[in-house]
């Protein structure tokens, strides 16, 4: 076989702050032909339409891993039964994207925090101002505790466990902050390493 | 507590049960019974990554896999998902001087992390310093080019993934590694980055139990 090489985008324009407008994601290795993908391939893709990515094709390269992660995914972030609110799942996925530096999962999870809550401007502020920013108590909290546990080592403790009791969390709800922050330690690791993010053009 | 309380929670412990303390039948047991489907494929992850389905895509070994993880459980300083990794690691027939390498190397590679640079720009003002990590002389001896080589990527995943780049794959891809492979690579380090800090929160909400939903 031969050698294989990454891929370059020299003419990217890469965002060079956070935002909640809607970006693209560039691979630096070369995803799977959508015409190669096999059944195994879809099944780990999941949902068809996802073979339209150029992160998905990429990962389908390991379909099983794909496909066991997509639904763990879907069922922290999906699932109404009970727990935390989806606004909140989300907010707990852009806190720990911000805190780890994604700008392009930020964005994602930014928008739909911003969908679901109606807080654009405290989800902004979020981005603009990092995971000190003030978005009043709960929230505070929830940023804490995604943050604290995003650390390496983690620093996530009984206080965080504490702090959100306080707020009326219950343990679905709290196992909802912790599953929704440490998934996208997951996604972070991955969309910050096989590519780069890729400003859109105006529309 | 208003969450409805499913009965039928799993009988069979997984990794993540079993290294935050939750037993079956359990107040934690339950509260994950309701996210069914993020417990059975968590477990389904670690299970594509550590017992693949033959054939194996790629040809990254599974004694290799065990070594990285061990490295990065290391890193992650939780005690539990370390000790998991370095007798899974033991229990793939590892030589001696692998498993000291190992051990050595993860006290070598201890951080703190998020650190790293963003692109130039507003944000240049949040860079990190931080250290750059490559697996000593007389470790890259025992471990050899293409496992020493995903450790150093594998640090960079751990502490420091934003400062990561086309540059860092091609090192991988230099030292013997394919894309299908890189990808079970950082599926696997990134995994285990979710999978300790479910350990880690779930344990410390093990630890003060409500009682209000029994």
């Amino acid at each position: 076989m031969a050698a294989e090489s990454t891929l370059s985008h020299p003419d990217n324009t890469h965002p060079i702050a956070f935002t909640q407008a809607q970006l693209e994601w560039l691979p630096w290795l070369e995803p799977l032909p959508e015409a190669e993908l096999t059944e195994r391939h879809f099944a780990g893709l999941v949902d068809a339409s996802r073979a339209k990515s150029p992160y998905f094709r990429l990962l389908a390269r390991d379909p099983d891993i794909l496909g066991a992660r997509t639904r763990t995914d879907k069922d922290i972030f999906y699932n109404p039964e009970a727990g935390l609110p989806r606004a909140e799942r989300e907010l707990s996925a852009a806190a720990a994207s911000r805190y780890n530096g994604c700008i392009y999962c930020a964005s994602v999870h930014a928008r739909f925090a911003s969908h679901f809550s109606q807080r654009t401007d405290d989800v902004q502020r979020l981005l603009d101002e990092g995971v000190q920013a003030d978005l009043g108590e709960r929230w505070n909290t929830i940023v804490a505790a995604s943050v604290a546990l995003s650390s390496t080592p983690s620093a996530f403790g009984a206080e965080h466990v504490e702090q959100l009791r306080a707020l009326g969390l219950d343990d679905l709800a709290i196992a909802d902050v912790i599953h929704g922050a440490a998934f996208f330690n997951w996604a972070n690791r991955l969309m910050l390493s096989l590519g780069e993010p890729q400003q859109s053009v105006a529309a | 507590m208003n969450a409805t309380v499913s009965s039928s929670a799993s009988a069979v412990p997984d990794v993540i049960d079993r290294l935050a303390g939750i037993a079956p039948g359990s107040h934690l047991d339950r509260v994950r019974a309701q996210r069914e489907q993020a417990r059975t494929h968590a477990q389904q992850s670690y299970l594509s990554l550590f017992a693949p389905v033959p054939p194996l895509i790629g040809n990254f070994e599974i004694v290799d896999r065990f070594a990285i993880a061990a490295f990065v459980a290391g890193l992650h300083g939780q005690a539990e998902a370390a000790r998991f990794y370095a007798d899974g690691l033991a229990g793939q027939g590892a030589e001696a001087a692998v498993l000291e390498a190992i051990a050595g190397e993860t006290k070598r590679g201890a951080a703190a992390g998020p650190y790293g640079r963003y692109p130039a720009g507003p944000l240049s003002a949040e860079d990190a310093a931080g250290p750059s990590y490559a697996v000593g002389d007389a470790q890259r001896q025992v471990l050899g080019e293409r496992l020493s080589s995903a450790l150093a990527h594998a640090h960079l995943l751990v502490f420091h993934p934003r400062d990561a780049s086309a540059a860092a794959l091609q090192s991988l891809l230099d030292a013997g590694w394919s894309s299908t492979e890189i990808v079970t690579l950082s599926q696997l380090v990134a995994f285990l980055a979710f999978q300790i800090r479910v350990v880690t929160g779930l344990g410390a909400l093990a630890q003060r139990p409500v009682t209000l939903v029994d």
